[in-house]
């Protein structure tokens, strides 16, 4: 049972990464015995398990996922939204609503309108169906402050961290209210434009180096010296303040 | 890339007009991940032939009465621009750009894990934009990169090459000059770990021998497209790894 890789290598599509006894994992298939990469990525081997971190992916809809969707069409009963899968997924009206929906009453695009963003779970969806979404649980609905960035949804566990270890410290360090969408889309809102800006920059940098060792102290090292950069500024200006 | 003839396309000492070998590949360059707006994408130099792929998908499929239920449906635009031969060419889609569109499209579909992604649509454009012979091959070559680049499942890269026959002799790769003076040319697709020819083209003679030594020829021309693929998609990663100076490991379960 012979493997061709070195844990942690990267491969590319057709690569051949184990033969015989290994069990296919993700982005990974199995022909003939032998398991091919399907997907550029990092391959992992576990036990009889071969599997691939994909480097670059787009968003696979998951039962239970947080998702930030952007509204594209009000219909008779319920919204389509984007959410930046192979899919667009619905919302209806009873899924937005606490009561029951009445069509004569309710007027759909007065709560949700075309190119409002909202934050939504997936409570329903397979390869038959499009995706069905909930608005109706705590900090879900309509996004009325903040900003959006986008980061490719294979980089999401990252920007999270070990239980939330990422997250929450960039939300200590830069006091700003951060929700992240499994679907790459994150909300970032802060008492000022500079702490959101700082936030950007950290999620920025875990993007980009995600694949390196020891990411959390390098983030927290570089919010901890941008914020003592912006006090001494504010100190400068002050002092010129005085004496001017 | 003059259009008359020249005396001799191959001299007394095995050497064809651009210094290659017989069994010799034009110098192929692939650059990944180069267009912004495209889900993924790749560039191509292959010896005068220049080529952009863009993909795009899988995603809703327009007009929805096209969407297949069981698999998506995969959609391929081959286009020269105008510019991009010697005499100006109608950028309108020409007979021939429509056939190419369609052989590109049945030779890159046997790789793509199509019926993951029921009633969505991977859309896939080929832009040539320096044509001197072997574009299909090539823009066969950059687009499966690209569908690679765009994180879309393959069961392998294809790679392609043509093979055929000039002043007699089998030869690798062909240039514009060479397939129009020459005896035949024979495009093909190779999906390597599968040993599958997925396309095989020919015009021209040659003889049942001459035949399989040029199959043999231009699979093994395919072998050597389909490594520079793959440090194509390689160098885009590691590119970014050395900017960083620490490139290692990811921590171990940092899922949530």
């Amino acid at each position: 049972m012979p493997v061709f890789y070195e844990r942690r290598q990267l491969v590319t599509p057709g690569d051949l990464l184990a033969e015989n006894d290994y069990v296919p994992g993700e982005n990974t298939h199995k022909e003939n015995g032998k398991i091919y990469a399907t997907r550029v990525g990092l391959v992992n081997y576990e036990d009889k398990r071969v599997y691939v971190v994909a480097l670059k992916s787009f968003y696979e809809p998951l039962i239970g996922d947080t998702v930030i969707g952007k509204v594209v069409e009000v219909t008779l009963g319920g919204w389509v939204t984007d959410i930046r899968a192979p899919y667009l997924a619905m919302l209806r009206a009873s899924d937005a609503l606490e009561r029951p929906f009445k069509p004569q009453k309710d007027d759909l695009p007065s709560l949700f309108d075309v190119g409002d963003l909202l934050i939504a779970k997936i409570v329903a969806y397979d390869r038959t169906r499009d995706p069905l979404l909930t608005v109706l649980e705590r900090g879900m609905g309509k996004i009325t402050r903040g900003q959006i960035m986008e980061i490719t949804p294979a980089k999401i566990p990252r920007v999270i961290g070990k239980q939330g270890s990422m997250v929450t410290m960039i939300k200590q360090e830069t006091g700003c209210q951060i929700t992240i969408g499994q679907n790459g889309r994150i909300l970032i809102s802060g008492k000022s434009p500079e702490d959101e800006r700082l936030a950007v920059m950290a999620i920025r940098k875990i993007e980009q180096e995600a694949h390196t060792t020891g990411l959390t102290d390098r983030v927290t090292e570089m919010l901890k010296k941008e914020k003592g950069n912006k006090e001494v500024k504010e100190n400068v200006t002050e002092e010129t303040g005085k004496t001017d | 890339m003059s259009q008359k003839k020249p005396e001799k396309l191959i001299d007394e000492n095995d050497i064809r007009l651009d210094g290659r070998k017989f069994n010799e590949m034009r110098p192929t360059k692939i650059e990944v991940g180069i267009l912004a707006n495209a889900d993924g994408s790749a560039y191509i130099e292959q010896g005068k032939n220049k080529i952009l792929a863009a993909v795009y998908g899988p995603r809703e499929t327009h007009p929805k009465h096209l969407a297949l239920p069981d698999r998506a449906l995969l959609r391929s635009r081959y286009h020269m621009a105008p510019f991009s031969v010697q005499e100006r060419k109608s950028p309108a889609p020409s007979r021939r750009e429509l056939e190419l569109s369609k052989v590109i499209r049945e030779s890159l579909e046997p790789s793509i894990f199509t019926e993951y992604y029921p009633r969505t649509s991977i859309d896939l454009f080929i832009e040539v934009l320096q044509a001197d012979g072997g574009t299909r091959c090539a823009g066969i070559t950059v687009a499966s990169v690209a569908l690679a680049d765009a994180g879309i499942p393959m069961r392998d890269l294809i790679s392609a090459c043509a093979a055929g026959k000039v002043e007699g002799r089998l030869v690798l790769d062909l240039t514009d000059v060479e397939d129009k003076a020459g005896e035949a040319d024979m495009p093909l697709a190779y999906q390597p770990s599968a040993n599958a020819i997925t396309l095989l083209q020919m015009d021209g003679m040659l003889t049942g021998e001459e035949f399989e030594q040029a199959v043999n020829l231009a699979m093994e021309g395919c072998k050597q497209v389909s490594q520079i693929q793959k440090d194509a998609l390689r160098a885009k990663y590691t590119v970014a790894k050395e900017g960083e100076g620490e490139k290692e490991e990811t921590e171990e379960g940092e899922e949530e």
